[in-house]
């Protein structure tokens, strides 16, 4: 799949707010007046300026609203509503804590809910495309989830639960790597599948529909970059999960390294995203003689 | 609505006989011809004249060569558009409703005026049947010629998909897939009509039909060999040169 800029960047910043946002509403720090506005004002600028690079990649934004329509059967849709009453939620649950210096516990609880639910729903846009077979697997939700809960506890400066937590995710993602490097044989789909010509014999793609490329192609076959696939997840597994983990591992970490351990995570998860996109094969490509 | 429709009254479709089509593409631009002008948002092109061509089509024909055990290869020309599945995953993911499987017919259509241009829909088709165009930015597929098959302005035998009415080899056929009487259906049963990757549970309503058994090396004509052999060994002025050259 083509891994487009606006996708990565709203993945792993809505991801990392939405973790935050979790925390917050949790109560972890329970932080009111200045400290709670500059915890928030982050929060909310990672998970909004997300949604908004989100917005990029659309071809009518301005009909945007419309998206808030289809929750009985669209993951995306649902993630839209799931977005806003997260965010809404919480900017009450934000100004009391901010101005008023109460902690509303009730609404923390519900807006935490609500942005475990955006990202579940993030999640879920990509594990339930069957034409994906990479993402189709129950590891991709808990993929992303796990890794922005990770995040976001080491955003809130919950050490001890980002240790365990970064663990975890570090886990996980391992496991999607290796249960997604074999999805697509185990999907069933091939050429013979495809065209149904396998019976006679042999089949291969003589020739493509057309000359040039075509928005299927830019779209669903990309191909850049994955011969770097192998050196990319050292990098993203050790910018993203290990180094975070050691930093804060160090007893009293200072907030220096904590600072280091958030940029090393970020840089770790985009380039973990950007992978989870070049490295996803539509079964489209098949038609075009992906995969022999 | 995206929710998809339990049932619908027929089940309209396509069928396409892999055995007679002879890649000529002219369904290609019968559809792209038709279906800039009429329905929707014009099929644009980028770069048109230049160097990276690149365009919306909602028809493509690809080319398969098929090498059986024995025997020589086989070419299969196979076009290829929305099958208007019964289980459509397009439909259900699409986040504002523009697209839709309607009751009536079972054609899966896009409401331009609603479509957002997320191309989420692009993605959950396995078949690569829709296709995001760059100048409107909105999804565009087939329709089935929805503006043709309805049509009284046109003339009766004109009322069907302009793949199908200018298929000059008889490759595509047009029906109802829900009615079991149907010539299409009759079609299907008869030369053993399949479903491209029927294991996605996208149940496809268009139908492929696969190329016909070809003849086999050991089956040439049966007064072969009382024909008379061809000469082996060279005579004449071509038997001396072949003699002397031997020599030298």
């Amino acid at each position: 799949m083509h891994p487009a800029p606006s996708v990565i960047l709203f993945t792993t910043l809505s991801g990392l707010g939405f973790g935050l946002m979790i925390f917050l509403g949790l109560g972890f720090p329970p932080v009111t007046g200045w400290v709670a506005f500059w915890f928030f004002a982050f929060a909310f600028g990672l998970s909004v300026g997300g949604l908004l690079a989100s917005t990029f990649h659309l071809g009518h934004p301005e009909r945007a609203l419309k998206a808030f329509s289809q929750w009985r059967t669209s993951w995306l849709s649902r993630e839209a509503i799931a977005a806003v009453a997260a965010l809404v939620v919480m900017g009450i649950y934000a100004v009391g804590a901010v101005f008023m210096g109460t902690r509303i516990t009730a609404l923390g609880w519900i807006s935490a809910a609500l942005s475990l639910a955006t990202v579940i729903t993030t999640a879920m846009i990509y594990a339930q495309l069957k034409s994906v077979p990479r993402w189709n697997q129950i590891a991709t939700p808990l993929h992303l989830v796990s890794v922005s809960l990770a995040g976001g506890a080491l955003l809130a400066g919950q050490i001890s639960a980002a240790q365990v937590l970064l663990l975890v995710a570090g886990v996980i993602q391992i496991g999607h790597w290796w249960v997604g490097d074999t999805r697509f044989a185990e999907a069933g789909q091939s050429i013979a599948s495809a065209t149904g010509l396998g019976r006679p014999g042999h089949v291969r793609a003589f020739e493509a529909p057309h000359t040039g490329t075509n928005y299927l192609l830019r779209e669903m076959v990309h191909v850049v970059g994955r011969k770097h696939a192998r050196r990319l997840r050292r990098i993203a597994f050790v910018s993203g999960y290990a180094l975070p983990l050691c930093l804060i591992l160090i007893p009293g970490a200072a907030h220096g390294l904590g600072g280091l351990a958030v940029v090393s995570h970020v840089v770790g998860i985009a380039v973990s995203r950007w992978l989870f996109f070049a490295q996803a094969e539509h079964v489209v490509g098949l038609y075009y003689g992906a995969r022999g | 609505m995206t929710s998809l429709p339990t049932h619908t009254d027929r089940k309209l479709g396509l069928v396409i006989d892999l055995d007679t089509c002879v890649g000529c593409h002219a369904c290609v631009i019968a559809c792209k011809g038709w279906n800039t002008e009429h329905y929707g948002a014009p099929l644009s092109d980028q770069d048109a004249y230049g160097a990276a061509p690149s365009g919306t089509f909602l028809n493509r024909v690809h080319s398969y060569e098929i090498t059986p055990e024995a025997g020589p290869a086989q070419l299969v020309h196979f076009p290829k558009s929305c099958l208007h599945c019964e289980d459509a995953p397009c439909v259900t993911v699409c986040p504002t409703g523009a697209s839709y499987k309607r009751v009536e017919d079972g054609i899966v259509l896009v409401n331009e005026a609603d479509c957002i241009g997320c191309g989420l829909c692009a993605w959950a088709c396995p078949y690569g049947a829709r296709e995001m165009d760059l100048t409107a930015r909105v999804m565009k597929k087939c329709t089935l010629c929805i503006d043709r098959i309805y049509n009284e302005n046109l003339p009766e035998q004109d009322r069907m998909p302009a793949c199908v009415r200018t298929c000059p080899s008889g490759a595509r056929h047009f029906g109802d897939l829900g009615d079991p009487d149907s010539d299409v259906s009759q079609l299907v049963a008869s030369r053993g009509g399949f479903d491209l990757m029927p294991d996605l549970g996208t149940r496809p309503v268009n139908k492929y039909l696969p190329p016909r058994p070809k003849d086999q090396w050991d089956d040439t004509d049966i007064l072969a060999p009382f024909l008379e052999p061809v000469a082996q060994t060279p005579q004449g002025f071509l038997g001396w040169l072949d003699r002397a050259l031997e020599r030298l």
